[in-house]
């Protein structure tokens, strides 16, 4: 017994690779017992994955009409692909041991994510090269590159792609706003608890009643308050969503109401986890608020600082829902986001192809994007540290 | 100016300058402070009044209840649910009711299904050695986060074709499924975050005491990381509450949830200020009561792993 759970420690703390690991392996696999194990268990997922094959491929000749037996929907797949993922889990068990059980614990995951991301986004691929149309009768055709070819033409989705620029650069105003708050509840005030509850609270609210409670209703131009104020400050015909740039900025402003919350929680973190007697030290030093929060403070916190403005900005390249429900995108395709377009390019025309095909699309840039910038971001930041210590 | 600044002595003999210098600070300390309470607040206070107001009041710009308006009940009303209408039958209501059980039925579902997988794979990513081809546990666990990035249109428009051929589409199960799929990655984010920060000596004692890989996982890593799961999930809930873009391209009538509901009243018949209001305060009321009273799970939720 005690060896037994000697050789699990070891397991558990250390790669399977070692040396220990595979003798221990040989050792087993000459038990008759687990060898029939073993083979009872290759043979389990090798029968589930034929079964799970078999149920595809009939239900794929039956779909095309090759055959006649087949179920009325995909369903029996799904069901299929549960079973078999059950099979895999117990056969990994029997073959491997020990390692099957540690791998269980992260299959769920990876099957969920192949089933639910990585083969919609395969098959989405698929769709972008089709002209398929929900509302035509005429089903589905491959078209090659004319769902490309009327993307590059496509005015509004360029449009679009810019308005995502503005919004993305619009996180660092959110930022600063965000820094100052955290600043300002990191500061000795009362009622700490009061203010961190209040400042949270529009994260937590649905975009959709915010769009309704802010959008359309306090900046309703003929009696919404914000309207009234400013009137009372000298703006004649407060209208929020009638010229492109002030649309731009009132969704902004909305965006920023929501999620200034998410970015100053994570920077307070940040504030709170910093050592007192850095911050200690710069007092005793003499130096002026904002020299200590220049050369201090701001570096110090650079590394949340950073991860707060990826976050955000990765949230911000999904921005919908406001868009949708205050401005369809208008005046002129001003507040327009890439999502929220593509959402209308589906639910006004039931383009489903050539939606898709935009947003395949937008999720290359966006990769693009996000990896140019984090590679950007780390090098900029190790040569920032690498100054700020010499 | 900056002579006056640098010399010390000189600031100590005109102390009550400092003091009054200190207490302009205090004052504008607390000055934004309140300023940023009242631009959070608002919103939500003009959303509760107005669904109390009546038209007369919405065009007048009324703002404080029993000052310059009488509060009346007329927006509950016509959600059937103000105190003469609530025991009459009101199919306004219904559907209200309908949405609302939705919204919790999936949120919490989503929720509870996240977290269930993203622990298992939070805890073996935090404990074991996994090697899958080229990758190792940072690469896969990058893979798991990398998944934020992914836009819902990209998902969306698929999600529709594959869910009307698995008979998915308008069901509590295929958007159970599709919000599982969106927290999935900040849960297992958190929950690796969490059982990492658990010592591991516990689990080799268990080991000593004879409990296999899983025992061990059930009954004495689970129950230590139980604040770690409330956080991840209250998050996920408020996240699967709010969200609207998957909800509005594949629910229609079964499945739909509260904010589809209120988005499709803004749309059909123009704006109805107060019943909208109501609409809106029922539908934020849950949220901002879960923000007053757990708001420290959602600092937790939010700010594990991202700060270290």
């Amino acid at each position: 017994v005690a060896q037994e759970t000697a050789n699990r420690r070891n397991a558990i703390s250390m790669d399977n690779s070692s040396p220990l690991a595979v003798g221990q392996r040989s050792r087993r696999a000459s038990d008759p017992a687990l060898v029939s194990r073993r083979n009872a268990g290759r043979w389990l997922i090798v029968l589930a994955s034929l079964g799970f094959a078999a149920v595809v491929l009939a239900q794929a000749l039956y779909a095309s009409g090759t055959t006649t037996a087949g179920f009325a929907n995909w369903r029996p797949v799904l069901y299929a692909y549960l079973l078999w993922a059950v099979a895999l889990g117990a056969g990994l068990v029997m073959t491997r041991g020990e390692r099957g059980e540690r791998a269980l614990f992260l299959l769920p995951a990876v099957l969920f994510t192949v089933a639910m991301v990585i083969f919609p986004t395969f098959f989405g691929i698929y769709i972008a090269f089709t002209d398929w149309n929900l509302s035509s009768f005429t089903g589905r055709q491959f078209n090659g590159l004319d769902n490309l070819r009327s993307m590059l033409q496509d005015a509004y989705y360029w449009n679009a792609l810019r308005n995502m620029v503005y919004y993305v650069l619009a996180v660092l105003v959110q930022y600063a706003i965000a820094f100052g708050l955290a600043l300002l509840l990191n500061a000795e005030i009362r009622a700490r608890k009061f203010f961190r509850v209040v400042f949270l609270l529009p994260f937590m609210l649905s975009p959709v009643a915010v769009s309704w409670m802010i959008g359309k209703s306090i900046m309703e131009y003929r009696f919404g308050p914000a309207a009234t104020l400013a009137r009372h400050l000298g703006w004649d015909s407060p209208a929020f969503f009638a010229s492109p740039w002030i649309a731009r900025f009132s969704i902004m402003a909305m965006d920023a109401w929501v999620f200034i919350p998410f970015m100053m929680m994570l920077l307070l973190a940040g504030l709170q986890a910093l050592s007192k007697e850095v911050l200690e030290a710069t007092k005793v030093d003499g130096a002026s608020a904002w020299q200590s929060f220049w050369h201090i403070v701001f570096p110090l916190m650079l590394p949340v600082s950073v991860t707060a403005v990826i976050l955000r900005i990765i949230f911000e390249l999904k921005l919908a829902d406001i868009v949708i429900n205050v401005t369809s995108g208008g005046p002129g395709g001003a507040t327009d986001t890439v999502s929220s377009f593509i959402f209308r390019e589906y639910r006004d025309r039931s383009n489903v192809g050539y939606g898709t095909m935009l947003a395949e699309f937008y999720l290359l840039i966006i990769i693009i994007f996000i990896t140019v910038l984090l590679s950007l971001v780390g090098r900029w930041m190790r040569r920032y540290t690498a100054t700020a210590t010499r | 100016l900056a002579t006056y600044a640098s010399s010390p002595e000189r600031a100590h003999a005109h102390a009550p300058t400092l003091r009054a210098k200190y207490a302009l600070a205090r004052l504008l300390i607390y000055g934004a402070l309140l300023l940023w309470a009242f631009i959070s607040l608002f919103p939500i206070y003009w959303t509760v009044t107005t669904s109390f107001k009546v038209a007369v009041d919405v065009t007048q710009g009324h703002l404080i209840p029993w000052v310059d308006f009488h509060p009346d009940w007329k927006g509950w009303r016509s959600l059937g649910l103000s105190p003469d209408t609530l025991f009459e039958t009101s199919t306004v209501r219904d559907e209200f009711i309908k949405r609302f059980e939705n919204s919790i039925l999936m949120s919490v579902g989503a929720s509870f299904l996240a977290i269930v997988i993203g622990s298992l794979a939070g805890y073996g990513l935090s404990r074991f050695e996994y090697k899958f081809g080229p990758w190792r546990n940072k690469d896969i666990s990058f893979f798991f986060l990398s998944q934020l990035i992914l836009p819902p249109v990209v998902l969306a428009m698929p999600f529709l074709v594959l869910y009307k051929e698995l008979a998915l589409l308008d069901t509590r199960v295929g958007l159970i499924l599709v919000y599982t799929l969106m927290v999935l990655p900040i849960v297992i984010w958190i929950m690796r975050d969490q059982f990492s920060a658990i010592p591991r000596e516990l689990e080799e004692a268990a080991f000593v005491d004879g409990l296999s890989i899983w025992g061990v996982f059930l009954r004495i890593v689970v129950p230590l990381a139980l604040p770690g799961m409330t956080a991840a999930f209250i998050l996920s809930v408020v996240l699967c509450w709010n969200e609207y873009f998957f909800a509005a391209l594949l629910t229609s009538t079964d499945a739909k949830t509260l904010p589809v509901m209120v988005a499709s009243q803004t749309g059909s018949q123009g704006i109805n200020w107060w019943s909208m209001a109501a609409l809106s305060t029922a539908a934020i009321a849950p949220l901002a009561i879960i923000g007053v009273f757990l708001e420290r799970y959602i600092v937790k939720g939010l700010t594990a792993g991202a700060v270290k």
